[in-house]
């Protein structure tokens, strides 16, 4: 009784500092987007508007009301879904960013698969290895994906890996040919294809998707192989897997049946929350290539100025954070034993 | 340390203390082969800076239009660029600038870092959990995506960039700051000072500041990769330093163009950036192990 009690309060604890950090992050992006040197109404009517029309215009976003005043309107905004236009394209910003949202989540989503994939078994393999060459190597290789440019060694693969040795496909999602061939019901080109009975746009796809989707890989499994590193570490030197050992278990039993099986946990945690800062390097990675995703739409929102498009972007990498963060607290809970 | 060591006369040395120091963590750090190379590379990063105009053969903005876009060697050691600029002066006269950055973003994402997270840890309550939410909400954010906006709003130039980043930069100080603030909160000698009448802010700046130093210090370098990074990649995509400045992620974006033909463009910057984000990850887990053993295993 007192323990569910616990729970429930830990739990209601728990999404209030949720509430807090959601307010926390309107306050933010309202501040940036209003308080910032740069005078929205003027970049709305231009250097030369006359007096009266930049007066309408402070008027019409609400800028000669009280700050608070503006804060609600803007709150009641973000909930009623309401994030206005985009200047450049002319359609309300929410519609553009769900129309460009697959692109980028079908690249971060082959880029986690390629990262993790890589991550953990070279995480394991330098813990089981450690300061041996096998751990120096993971550890050069995982030094360089946490300091390269992704942007530059975007660029570096593209002129090997396309101009030079022409293996994968160039920038955009497909080839210049394809495009337009398939009707979009997902937005995922790939399931698209299928769906449309397209095996060459499939293939031309997967072509494009490779090169930028194994780098995005590669800077996230820097951080994936460094934590799997450390937490199997933690796990190698319990008693338990000396215990294991004397039990007659061999080695490599003892490291996927027991250690492996006890970080699970903590791994599921790492690679969302890699998942998330996928979303970092997709605004390089996706300027480098040309990739028509949430990236650069930011990016190419930015250079215009259109603060409405640029605010709500941030406003919703802040929320799928949050989101992250509260998926992997509730695996944790729902997968750890002691938590229970 | 035994009671015999302090009974041991003072070494013959006329080195200050502080300096004997830096020179002990240096010889630690060139011991081990990564962090020699992070070390090595930050100094020639430093003396390029200091001695640009002695090091580069030519201007960095002297454009020749009779001779773009050559390859390496010729006597221009990394070509030249699209205007006819020498690509290695570009690169020396670049590091100032990516020196300028590392050491204006350090000096105040520091010590904001430092106030937030001590006094916050010191007195705990209402004041430590309204601190904590707030660098959540900056924690919540990549680093890239939240400096863009801060740079969206005041304005693409490389002063707005800098501060962008260190408006960014600061939480994790913050947090390390309040976790090493809270172990020793509670310790007998910080009961002594307040027992003998120390005010708060005395006892922050004077007993509780100067422990969490090193940590900071250790945070602050490794940082500095992420900050260059951070900083190339708003360079890269317009927002930080403005042609004609040889910044090397302008440079690297500039040289977009003509990259499938002349690859020396943006090769050479990208090497640059690679090296000196490389060289500060390395010289910030040496100095994890030099001066604190106890954190070697954390990340």
């Amino acid at each position: 009784m007192l323990k569910n009690r616990i729970r429930v309060w830990s739990l209601s604890s728990h999404l209030g500092s949720i509430a807090a950090t959601l307010v926390g992050l309107l306050v933010l992006t309202f501040a940036i987007g209003r308080f910032m040197p740069a005078d929205p109404a003027r970049a709305m009517v231009g250097e030369d508007a006359s007096r009266e029309v930049y007066e309408q215009a402070v008027r019409d976003l609400g800028l000669d009301r009280p700050v608070w005043q503006q804060f609600l309107h803007y709150l009641g905004d973000v909930f009623t879904g309401n994030f206005g236009h985009s200047i450049r394209t002319g359609r309300p910003v929410i519609e553009d960013i769900i129309h460009v949202m697959p692109a980028t989540i079908e690249l971060a989503t082959f880029a986690i698969l390629i990262g993790a994939g890589l991550g953990i078994p070279l995480g394991i393999a330098a813990a089981v290895n450690k300061d041996r060459w096998q751990d120096h190597l993971v550890r050069v290789f995982s030094l360089f994906g946490h300091s390269m440019p992704i942007f530059w060694t975007g660029m570096i693969a593209l002129i090997v890996f396309y101009a030079h040795l022409g293996w994968v496909g160039g920038s955009g999602r497909m080839s210049q040919f394809y495009i337009g061939m398939v009707p979009s019901r997902t937005g995922f080109l790939l399931i698209d294809s299928l769906l449309a009975g397209q095996p060459e746009v499939f293939w031309s796809a997967l072509n494009h998707l490779i090169l930028p989707a194994s780098l995005l890989g590669y800077s996230s499994s820097a951080y994936i192989t460094r934590m799997t590193r450390s937490f199997m570490l933690d796990q190698l030197s319990q008693e338990y897997m000396t215990t294991a050992r004397v039990k007659g278990l061999s080695r490599r039993q003892t490291i996927w049946r027991h250690a492996f099986i006890n970080i699970r946990v903590q791994l599921v945690t790492i690679v969302a929350l890699a998942y998330g800062s996928l979303l970092e390097g997709a605004v390089l990675i996706e300027t480098v290539f040309a990739w028509p995703g949430f990236g650069q739409y930011l990016t190419s929102n930015l250079i215009i100025g259109d603060m409405n498009a640029v605010m709500t972007c941030v406003l919703i990498v802040g929320v799928i954070f949050i989101g992250l963060n509260l998926l992997s607290d509730v695996l944790y809970r729902l997968f750890d034993p002691r938590t229970k | 340390m035994t009671a015999k060591d302090i009974d041991m006369p003072a070494p013959v040395s006329r080195m200050p203390s502080s300096l004997r120091a830096v020179r002990n963590i240096a010889v630690f750090l060139m011991r081990s082969p990564p962090s020699a190379f992070g070390l090595i590379v930050v100094a020639v990063l430093v003396a390029t800076a200091v001695f640009a105009p002695l090091i580069a053969p030519y201007s960095p903005y002297a454009q020749n239009l009779t001779n773009v876009l050559q390859p390496p060697g010729n006597g221009h050691l990394f070509g030249t660029d699209e205007l006819g600029r020498d690509i290695f002066s570009r690169l020396v006269w670049g590091s100032r600038i990516t020196l300028t950055i590392i050491f204006l973003v350090s000096i105040v994402v520091g010590p904001i870092g430092l106030i937030v997270g001590t006094t916050s840890g010191y007195f705990g309550g209402r004041f430590d959990t309204l601190m904590m939410r707030i660098t959540d909400i900056f924690l919540s954010f990549p680093s890239l995506i939240l400096a863009l906006a801060f740079v969206a709003a005041l304005g693409p130039s490389l002063n707005n960039a800098i501060i962008a980043i260190a408006l960014t930069a600061w939480p994790p100080i913050a947090r390390l700051a309040r976790a090493e603030t809270m172990t020793f909160r509670k310790a007998d000698y910080i009961a002594a000072a307040r027992l003998q009448g120390a005010s708060p802010m005395r006892i922050i700046v004077k007993s509780i500041m100067p422990m969490c130093l090193p940590s900071v210090m250790i945070r602050l370098t490794l940082n500095m990769a992420t900050v260059i990074l951070t900083a190339a990649g708003l360079g890269f995509l317009g927002l930080g330093a403005q042609p004609p400045m040889p910044e090397w992620g302008a440079m690297i974006a500039t040289g977009r163009r003509y990259m499938i033909d002349s690859w020396w463009l943006v090769t050479f910057p990208g090497i640059a950036i690679l090296s000196v984000s490389l060289a500060f990850n390395l010289l910030g887990d040496g100095l994890r192990d030099a001066l604190d053993p106890k954190q070697m295993n954390r990340r």
